[in-house]
């Protein structure tokens, strides 16, 4: 496998089981490659970027309809990373996906690099808007799918948010007036990892039943593994489908997911892999690929 | 536009807002409305029954108002996004900041019922924060129009103009005030009266205020510069360079002096022109009472603006 991006490949048009093979090798690629951002970066969000990981790659390597040539064409799916937080894994994407040479994801956090610690649309093609604090991803999101309404465009809208940034009130607002639109060209993704920056979040702020609320805002709920390709691009090949209301996809997933050391413990969610830990994690990557 | 006679009377520049985005969204089928609720108070009614489809009611949302703002800009609308600036600028001021100026995305923000229009609700209700607040935001545009004219100008400079703005839209009625009508364009002021004594920058509702003032200054032997700096970001400053050459400027505004109009004037002419200075505003959080009790109780009134005047210059009142 090889460490260069492929944008032409990035498209669903590719035989079932190779479909899934593919959005595998490229996630197992992203992850060795976001830990190598970060370790050379000296920080990073390494358990969230783990988390998303598979979601992103499922996103930018065969369900995205965009063309990194054209990132502003207007009939593009957009997707939003509410979790902006998480840049390794969304700058390798993007660089996987051609929207910029992957040799800048050596620039990762440098000085004057256009890849910073979350992304900014001035400068970055693919990036649809800057986020970073939580809770304005959603909003923006919302606002793209009213306006794809209003026009009665065929493209989809994602988003990916943390779980934790559901406790933001914005991301009510906004997922009320999502229910109250109808805008069946939504789609959110829930990284339900179970973790915040401290803590569990039903430790710190529960949100559980989390998807009685989104119900009760007027989406259809599904829950789907966030770290199978296949579940994945069959949830995502659905929420397509012709719909009146916003989908919700509660996406059960790991943070640290594919470093044994980092799954699941909330010490990650920053922090620098030693040269140890770094060589283990790329180890079991490269064993995880092999099986 | 040429000059013609200004109507007489007194104006609700929310009339001239509503008039302008109605024209452009005639004209151009990108033009939406996103309101909190607040179709009344933005008299955006005919707007809707015009475009219902372009005029977007989010509820009582700001945060999400100016998100949604942002992603209808993204999704090729110019939006105008329009509440009463008190709570479009303090509640939305991080999506304000993030998702349009950071951003730069192409959302036109109007603060409706602005600086001390809902006089008697209070310091709740008052909006004479707002521009100290943005001012401070890189890429910002920020625009406090004058009167009925300057507020269309300004509303079609804002569709034209490729990126984000605020404009600060009175509900005070103010008179349409005689001058060239050349045109409007964002970060320019203009030089309403010439004076070499000293100079008085306004802005919004305080501009027919300082004309009155420098009349009254006239009537003394004193000729008193009367500058309408609507556009606060980015600042003119050359008409400013001009006025410094006074020696001696008064700024008036329906806001905050520290860190609006008044604190704009005086970084620049503390840094390129050091002139002897009065910035009338409002101090702080402000007692009850009308819009225009608590103008003339703050010495924003024409009388108030020639007292400055005259301290400034070591005069007695005339």
């Amino acid at each position: 496998m090889t460490d260069g991006s492929d944008p032409s490949t990035n498209a669903g048009s590719r035989p079932e089981n190779r479909r899934i093979e593919y959005v595998r090798e490229r996630a197992n690629w992203m992850r060795r490659r976001l830990l190598r951002m970060i370790v050379d970066a000296g920080q990073g969000h390494p358990g969230g970027d783990l988390s998303a990981t598979d979601i992103l790659a499922a996103l930018y390597f065969d369900i995205l309809r965009i063309d990194p040539a054209n990132p502003r064409s207007p009939d593009r799916d957009r997707f939003v990373m509410s979790k902006g937080h998480c840049t390794g894994a969304l700058y390798s994407a993007l660089a996987g996906a051609g929207f910029f040479p992957e040799a800048e994801l050596d620039t990762y956090l440098k000085p004057e690099s256009r890849l910073n610690g979350h992304p900014n649309r001035t400068y970055l093609p693919g990036v649809e808007t800057n986020t970073g604090p939580l809770g304005h991803g959603l909003p923006v999101a919302v606002g793209i799918a009213v306006a794809a309404q209003i026009d009665g465009a065929d493209h989809h809208v994602f988003a990916l948010t943390g779980d934790g940034e559901l406790q933001e009130g914005s991301m009510w607002e906004a997922a009320m007036f999502a229910g109250h639109r109808g805008l069946g060209n939504l789609t959110v993704i829930v990284d339900r990892n179970r973790l915040q920056q401290g803590a569990g979040t039903e430790n710190t702020n529960a949100l559980e039943p989390l998807a009685d609320k989104w119900r009760a805002f007027g989406w259809r709920v599904e829950g789907v593994d966030g770290h199978d390709p296949a579940a994945l691009l069959a949830a995502f090949d659905a929420a397509r489908a012709p719909r009146e209301t916003p989908l919700c996809l509660i996406a059960d997933t790991h943070k640290g997911q594919g470093v044994s050391f980092m799954r699941d413990q909330a010490g990650w969610h920053h922090g620098v892999p030693n040269a140890e830990q770094y060589a283990q994690a790329i180890r079991e990557l490269e064993e995880e690929m092999a099986r | 536009m040429s000059a013609p006679a200004p109507a007489t009377g007194l104006f609700d520049c929310r009339d001239a807002y509503v008039r302008a985005v109605e024209e452009l969204a005639a004209a151009d089928p990108r033009i939406v409305a996103v309101v909190n609720d607040s179709v009344g108070s933005s008299k955006l009614g005919k707007f809707r029954d015009r475009f219902p489809d372009r005029l977007i009611n989010v509820g009582i949302a700001e945060q999400n108002m100016v998100g949604v703002g942002a992603g209808l800009a993204n999704g090729g609308k110019i939006p105008f996004v329009s509440g009463a600036s008190c709570f479009l600028t303090a509640r939305a001021m991080e999506q304000i900041k993030a998702d349009c100026a950071y951003s730069f995305a192409n959302v036109k923000l109007c603060g409706i019922s602005s600086g001390v229009a809902y006089g008697e609700l209070g310091a709740t209700h008052h909006s004479i924060e707002d521009i100290a607040w943005l001012r401070a935001i890189d890429r910002l545009a920020v625009i406090v129009p004058a009167d009925p004219w300057e507020t269309a100008e300004a509303i079609k400079a804002a569709a034209a103009y490729d990126g984000p703005v605020y404009v600060r839209i009175s509900r005070m009625p103010v008179p349409e005030l005689a001058r060239e009508r050349t045109r409007f364009a964002i970060g320019h002021g203009e030089t309403l009266r010439e004076g070499g004594d000293i100079a008085i920058v306004a802005n919004g509702t305080l501009v027919h205020r300082a004309l009155a003032a420098a009349d009254a200054l006239a009537a003394e032997g004193v000729a008193a510069r009367v500058v309408n700096m609507a556009s606060i970001a980015p600042l003119d400053t050359e008409l400013l360079a001009e006025a410094a050459k006074t020696g001696a400027i008064v700024t008036a505004e329906e806001g905050l002096a520290r860190g609006g109009l008044g604190g704009a004037v005086a970084e620049w002419c503390a840094e390129n022109a050091p002139v002897r200075m009065r910035m009338l505003g409002f101090p702080g959080f402000l007692p009850t009472g009308s819009a225009a009790w608590l103008m003339d109780r703050f010495g924003l009134s024409a009388d108030g603006i020639a007292t400055a005047a005259r301290e400034l210059l070591g005069l007695r009142a005339g």
